[in-house]
């Protein structure tokens, strides 16, 4: 598209915006209630959020770059981009989060039949369904393949047994894309990548209580569920092809460290030094740190852009999210860690009112998360010794 | 401007790898000027060559005789320089001294640019007084004398300071040593009187001086650019030279990291290759990782410095220093990972280590950099 088409549309973005961006929807989210996950349970904090979503989910916002049949504004990458600059730049939220929009919606777009991308990326896009994600196992962790929740064939549909972990917001979402195995003698080609509701009987979930104090996981049981083969015409109850979920699976984890990729490393608009510098005199040596620590900041920032304008242009290594996921994870848990350095006794606190109930002290504990979900530092370690380096018997 | 290469650069990439692999080689280069106590540290055969190229002069304009190319071409030579350690006065002639000329005048440019095109001179620049790059304290006194100026002072870390026709010299013409302002830039003939060379050998084998001035009579011409205003065009070189040996050492720290790689493909031990071993898979990814992220900040500050945006200097000692980093890690996993033979002469591994220590020195060390993005970034 011509350089003033795309300027055009930056100006009717900009317009529409400010038309239709309330102004408590361009203030920072200050915590989990701000997020509007949409589905079948969800409310809305505020009639501004109500009315940012229902605009947004009218113009096809919600997920600006899916076609517009599927519920999105059928936008390219290049006024995705714009779009995405223009938001940032009024500061807006994001209308709706979901797993939907994240992960199954461009599983879906991938490998999903048209009868199955019309029903549920419509309903991720208008935000009436929430999904989570059912791939870890009490058992299975890293070693994801090795996972045994068991699908008996039935004919029309299966009986589902097992349990799965770390299933985020699993007991507010009302549906489940899940891996379940259907093959025992086939390691990889013996799992299907399954789709059914959370109210089917015999589904239970548990939330897990993790060391930050909050509950975003949750274990969930599924205990003689029935899930059906298909949900009406060309509308399977699963993604892909029976048997070859791993694809599916290979295919979003993938897709997912590419977004964390293109985010990595936290906030890095500003220096951290700077910020820390703000709150009170810095001892020499956590100075020499900070300053380090933005050094390796400002280059990973450098070399995710790299990264993403080499994704554009089809160049750099396929294996390239791996050292990036890394990277950037290592990074960001650094910066949490100076964080609290520079906040002394007052990060600490759990829930006072000056700390927002706790926050640094709370997001340093959760980004120790953020090297071991979607694939574990060492594992990342693991897939660049053997597909970048070509290191043997890696 | 997407930070990888476009068509003509990846060509010349191509072709000053191929150049740098042939003709720069170690065994070519490196350690057979070593062998022979060679007093410049360099071949000028091979700086001739890298003039037929086209090399020495891509800085320079292309009314003033060069291919008017910009600090991410220059880089691209640089990194090759780097992988092969191949020694040459390309860093201190094409990059410092050639950043600073643009800011002279027309005689000065007529009388030194021909010779560093056609590889005939060789310049370098005399910045440091002491063991640690410290540009901001300028002592060095320049005298108004006659026409011209008197210099006196001791420069020291002046690479290739013997072999060099002429010198940049940064001088105090008035104020004291830490102001920003007063400071001049000179261009000192090789023959000047009262010039001193105190040659050095490095530990990389290359040939440095601690150059005294005792009392050098310099025409007023020799002024680059204007009188107490050198600082500005100072920094402007410093930054070429930063960036420019920040990509150096993208190839030292790409050379070294490869020569391991292969090395643990290769060494048995335990009846395996020793690459199968976890312990030393996860140390050569992280090196990966830390190696690419070094290039991609160095073509950004290559970028942000051609382009003159207000966020070069910051970029430069970003890359300076996160380089520093990963290239000291390159070559401190690259010795101990090739074990015994690691230790050996004979073996080429320990020239990156070398080529490293010097590299990390010139124009500001890592500590030198971080210190200076905290400072440019407020705190």
């Amino acid at each position: 598209m011509a350089e003033t088409d795309l300027e055009s549309f930056r100006a009717e973005a900009r317009e529409w915006l400010e038309a239709n961006c309330p102004p408590e929807m361009r203030e920072p989210v200050r915590d989990e209630g701000d997020v509007y996950w949409g589905g079948r349970n969800a409310s809305f904090k505020s009639e501004a959020q109500k009315a940012w979503f229902e605009a947004c989910r009218d113009k096809g916002y919600t997920v600006p770059e899916w076609p517009k049949p599927y519920g999105g504004a059928g936008l390219s990458p290049a006024e995705g981009k714009i779009l995405r600059q223009e938001m940032a730049r009024i500061n807006a939220r994001p209308p709706l989060s979901s797993f939907g929009i994240w992960m199954l919606g461009p599983a879906l777009l991938h490998f999903g039949t048209e009868a199955q991308k019309q029903r549920f990326l419509n309903e991720i896009a208008r935000g009436e369904i929430r999904w989570c994600q059912g791939y870890s196992e009490p058992g299975s962790g890293s070693d994801l393949v090795s996972m045994q929740t068991y699908g008996e064939d039935k004919g029309d549909h299966w009986i589902v047994n097992g349990q799965k972990i770390w299933t985020s917001y699993a007991d507010e979402a009302d549906w489940i894309f899940c891996l379940v195995r259907t093959d025992k003698e086939n390691k990889y080609q013996g799992i299907t990548f399954m789709l059914f509701d959370m109210t089917n009987e015999g589904v239970s979930t548990k939330p897990i209580k993790l060391i930050s104090g909050n509950s975003p996981f949750c274990e969930t049981f599924m205990d003689d569920v029935t899930v059906p083969k298909s949900y009406g015409e060309d509308i399977p109850g699963y993604v892909g092809e029976i048997n070859r979920g791993w694809d599916v699976a290979k295919y979003l984890l993938g897709h997912e460290r590419e977004m964390i990729s293109a985010t990595g490393g936290g906030d890095r608009a500003s220096s951290l030094g700077a910020v820390s510098a703000r709150q009170g005199e810095l001892d020499p040596v956590l100075r020499a740190e900070l300053a380090l620590f933005d050094v390796d900041a400002l280059s990973f920032t450098a070399m995710s852009e790299k990264f993403m304008d080499e994704l554009k242009a089809s160049k750099g290594h396929p294996a390239q999210p791996n050292m990036l996921k890394y990277a950037g994870t290592e990074l960001n848990k650094r910066r949490h860690e100076l964080i609290m350095a520079a906040g002394g006794s007052r990060a600490l606190e759990w829930e006072s009112e000056e700390t927002q109930g706790g926050k640094p002290a709370r997001s340093w504990l959760r980004t120790k998360a953020n090297s071991i979900e979607g694939g574990t530092s060492e594992v990342m370690l693991n897939v660049i010794a053997k597909r970048i380096l070509d290191l043997p018997g890696a | 401007m997407p930070l990888y290469h476009d068509d003509d650069q990846t060509m010349l990439a191509e072709t000053a790898s191929q150049f740098m692999r042939e003709e720069g080689a170690i065994a070519k280069q490196l350690r057979h000027w070593r062998d022979r106590d060679c007093k410049d540290g360099f071949g000028h055969d091979l700086w001739k060559q890298m003039a037929e190229m086209g090399f020495t002069g891509m800085l320079v304009s292309e009314e003033d005789g060069g291919l008017g190319m910009g600090q991410v071409e220059a880089n691209i030579v640089l990194e090759e320089i780097g992988r092969n350690l191949t020694p040459s006065p390309f860093l201190t002639s094409s990059v410092l001294a050639a950043t600073a000329l643009k800011h002279a005048d027309n005689s000065a440019r007529e009388r030194w640019l021909p010779g560093l095109v056609s590889g005939d001179h060789v310049y370098s620049v005399a910045i440091d007084e002491g063991a640690k790059h410290r540009p901001e304290r300028i002592a060095m006194k320049a005298e108004k004398s006659g026409n011209g100026f008197r210099l006196s002072g001791t420069k020291d870390f002046v690479l290739h300071g013997a072999s060099a026709d002429m010198l940049i010299v940064a001088a105090r013409t008035s104020g004291s040593d830490t102001d920003k302002d007063g400071v001049t830039l000179f261009a000192v003939p090789k023959d000047a009187s009262g010039l001193d060379h105190e040659a050095v050998r490095l530990v990389d084998s290359s040939m440095a001086t601690h150059t005294r001035f005792d009392g050098v009579e310099l025409d007023g011409d020799a002024v680059i650019g204007e009188v107490d205003g050198g600082r500005e065009i100072l920094d402007v070189m410093l930054r070429a030279g930063r960036v420019g040996a920040a990509a150096e050492g993208v190839g030292v720290a790409s050379g070294a990291m490869d020569m391991t790689v292969d090395y643990l493909k290769q060494r048995k031990q335990f009846g395996r290759l020793i690459g199968e071993f976890q312990g030393l898979q996860h140390r050569a990814a992280h090196l990966y990782s830390e190696v690419e992220i070094a290039r991609a900040v160095t073509i950004k500050a290559a970028q942000l410095h051609d382009g003159g945006s207000e966020k070069a200097d910051l970029m430069a000692s970003v890359a300076k220093a996160k380089v520093a980093r990963a290239a000291g890690l390159a070559v401190r996993e690259g010795v101990q990972m090739h074990g015994g033979i690691g230790m050996t002469d004979e073996y080429d591994i320990g020239f990156y280590m070398k080529r490293d220590r010097a590299l990390q020195e010139f124009l500001g060390d890592q500590y030198y950099h971080a210190n200076r993005v905290a400072e440019l970034s407020g705190y």
